[in-house]
């Protein structure tokens, strides 16, 4: 892989990630990561249209009236969202059940929006569509992260497999039910980005 | 002699000693045993003897009795739950948990009227809470402030006094350590430790165990220290069954008051409370404005809400001096509420505050059918409000000026 190439897919999962490093895509992060099914399924999701839509948006760019480039944008992503809610329903219909809205509201997410308008309408089409794949992987990372660790202490569980014996069942672990309500994802996203900053002080605004 | 001690002690911990980065472990020792040898370099210098360290130590002094009480009561709840059931040695065998088995090897037996058996049991749950929150407490402390350079200071004193008093006896103890990392790390040293915290730490982590571990603190079968055993709290049934049952029980507003009732560990005595506020009014260290606001407040919404009257929630009928002496109200008021750090700084403010705090107590408590208390996310609540009220009154403050000398 070019070295190029390389930095556009790979810059923003740690350097410039866009739930740790710009705070974007939180309302989508914390409801859908009570859980691993739910969060590893939406991560997918959004990769998919964020590539794609980088992609299509990129492929168009000199054709689109730079005064309606918005709603040029909006289309593409819609109908991109449209044909992934319409696969999740198909074949994983109680996970899409589970991410009700969530799915829907990918239209709206910053992530998706940002890179179409800041990268692929400035940039070539394969590069935007690694620009957009790189981005969902960034989101991806820090939602399966919250994912693991909201599971694991609100209900002792991975992808829905009982790891942490219940006390309530005879076991030993006592469930965080904090972690199960939406503080808690507050409270993860807020430590990692806590521990990235800490491990790449670069990230930090100058005061 | 020990002085020269922790001089000696001190070249260790100093730069370049051996222990350079336990630092502020040394310090914080060193300066609660004498006083700090610095002063202030530049001005202002301020003529007077009350510097944090003081009143730091006159809270701690001001929440003695209600610690006191707290233990005693602690105490006379389980033995009052155990001496009923004593011929029966199974029913006292079933009794697993090793508080109730240390207190067994003192041999003082679990005589509800003896004072020394009552306290000793409590302290066989109140001690153990303590030293789970000053360890566990103490080692964050001491970490952030290696890290970051500052000092261990007096606030947290009062923060891992605290802790203890918010919860319920049978709190398991792994809780407490979490609860109170909780407080301190995400209450206080995120945003920058002692001075710059916007929440009450004490009481985010008594928040922490409350939507955390909500079985371990609410509900009835917590209160007495005793396996098993369920007791409501006077406030639950009254949020249950209406004040009447309330009034059908003799003494127990009295009782109420006193602090003989099922609660945690330090909030019960509202009497305990009322000897902290003295002391805490005459030295100056606590608004007296926001203690008298939040009962004023509290006032004006259950007179309010008595007025109203409802059918179905008999919350609404209940009368002001009930919920003066019920839950943590009284607690809150004097050593929640008045918290220096998180409360505002204006006058004008704090009445509001103070006010405010008071009627959403009573909201709470009233309205909400979840849980029967509301006194701690009231003061949360208005904790992150504090800033704002200051912000206006100032800026109302500077209008009035403004219109004086333009006019």
């Amino acid at each position: 892989m070019a070295s190029k190439t390389k930095e556009i897919l790979l810059d923003p999962l740690f350097d410039n990630n866009p739930i740790a490093g710009q705070v974007l895509g939180i309302c989508s992060a914390l409801a859908v990561t009570t859980q691993m099914n739910s969060s590893f399924v939406m991560a997918i999701a959004l990769t998919v249209v964020t590539g794609f839509s980088g992609l299509s948006v990129s492929l168009i760019r000199n054709y689109i009236p730079a005064n309606i480039r918005i709603i040029v944008q909006l289309t593409i992503i819609a109908s991109l969202v449209i044909i992934t809610d319409q696969i999740l329903k198909a074949f994983v219909f109680d996970v899409s059940k589970q991410l009700s809205v969530f799915v829907g509201l990918i239209i709206t997410n910053c992530i998706v929006m940002g890179r179409a308008e800041a990268f692929a309408m400035q940039r070539k089409p394969f590069e935007s569509f690694i620009d957009g794949i790189g981005n969902g992987f960034g989101y991806s990372f820090f939602l399966i992260l919250t994912g693991f660790v909201r599971e694991l202490t609100g209900s002792g569980r991975i992808f829905g497999i009982q790891l942490l014996p219940l006390a309530s069942e005879g076991g030993w672990y006592t469930p965080n039910g904090l972690m199960v309500l939406a503080p808690g994802a507050f409270f993860v996203i807020g430590l990692s980005i806590w521990a990235l900053r800490t491990w790449k002080p670069q990230l930090k605004e100058e005061e | 002699m020990l002085r020269k001690f922790l001089d000696k002690q001190g070249k260790a911990f100093e730069k370049g000693g051996r222990f350079e980065k336990l630092y502020p472990l040394y310090e914080a020792i060193d300066t609660f045993l004498y006083t700090p040898g610095a002063t202030s370099k530049k001005p202002s210098f301020v003529r007077d003897a009350v510097d944090l360290k003081r009143m730091m130590i006159t809270v701690v002094v001001a929440m003695t009795p209600a610690i006191l009480l707290g233990i005693y009561n602690a105490g006379y709840q389980a033995n009052l739950a155990i001496s009923p059931i004593l011929p029966d040695v199974q029913a006292l065998n079933a009794l697993t948990n090793w508080q109730t088995t240390l207190f067994l090897m003192t041999g003082l037996g679990f005589d509800p009227t003896s004072v020394i058996a009552c306290f000793v049991h409590g302290l066989m749950y109140y001690a153990p809470i303590l030293i789970v929150t000053f360890a566990v407490g103490g080692f964050w402390e001491v970490l952030f402030a290696a890290v970051r350079k500052h000092e261990v200071n007096e606030g947290f004193f009062v923060t891992g006094m605290l802790i203890p008093m918010l919860v319920p006896a049978t709190i398991p103890l792994w809780q407490v350590a979490l609860a109170t990392s909780f407080g301190i790390v995400i209450g206080k040293e995120v945003f920058g430790g002692v001075g710059y915290n916007i929440l009450n730490p004490a009481l985010t982590a008594r928040a922490f165990l409350f939507f955390a571990y909500a079985p371990d603190i609410s509900g009835n079968s917590v209160w007495v220290a005793v396996d098993g055993y369920s007791a409501a709290t006077p406030l639950a049934l009254a949020a249950e069954q209406g004040i009447d049952t309330l009034n059908g029980i003799s003494h127990l507003w009295y009782n109420s008051f006193m602090g003989y009732i099922p609660g945690s560990l330090g909030e019960t005595s509202v009497a305990a409370c009322l000897i902290g506020a003295f002391i805490l009014i005459v030295t100056g260290v606590a608004s007296w404005r926001i203690m008298i606001s939040v009962v004023a407040g509290a006032f004006a919404m259950s007179t309010l809400f008595n007025a109203v009257g409802s059918e179905t929630n008999p919350m609404m009928a209940m009368p002001f001096e009930w919920h003066l002496v019920l839950g943590g109200f009284a607690f809150g008021t004097v050593f929640m509420a008045t918290d220096p750090v998180t409360a505002p700084v204006s006058n004008t403010a704090r009445i509001i505050y103070g006010f405010l705090i008071g009627v959403l107590v009573i909201l709470v408590r009233t309205v909400n059918p979840a849980y029967p208390e509301g006194m701690m996310l009231s003061i949360l609540l208005m904790n992150v409000f504090a800033p704002l009220i200051d912000y206006y009154v100032v800026k109302a403050h500077k209008k009035k000026r403004m219109a004086r000398y333009v006019g």
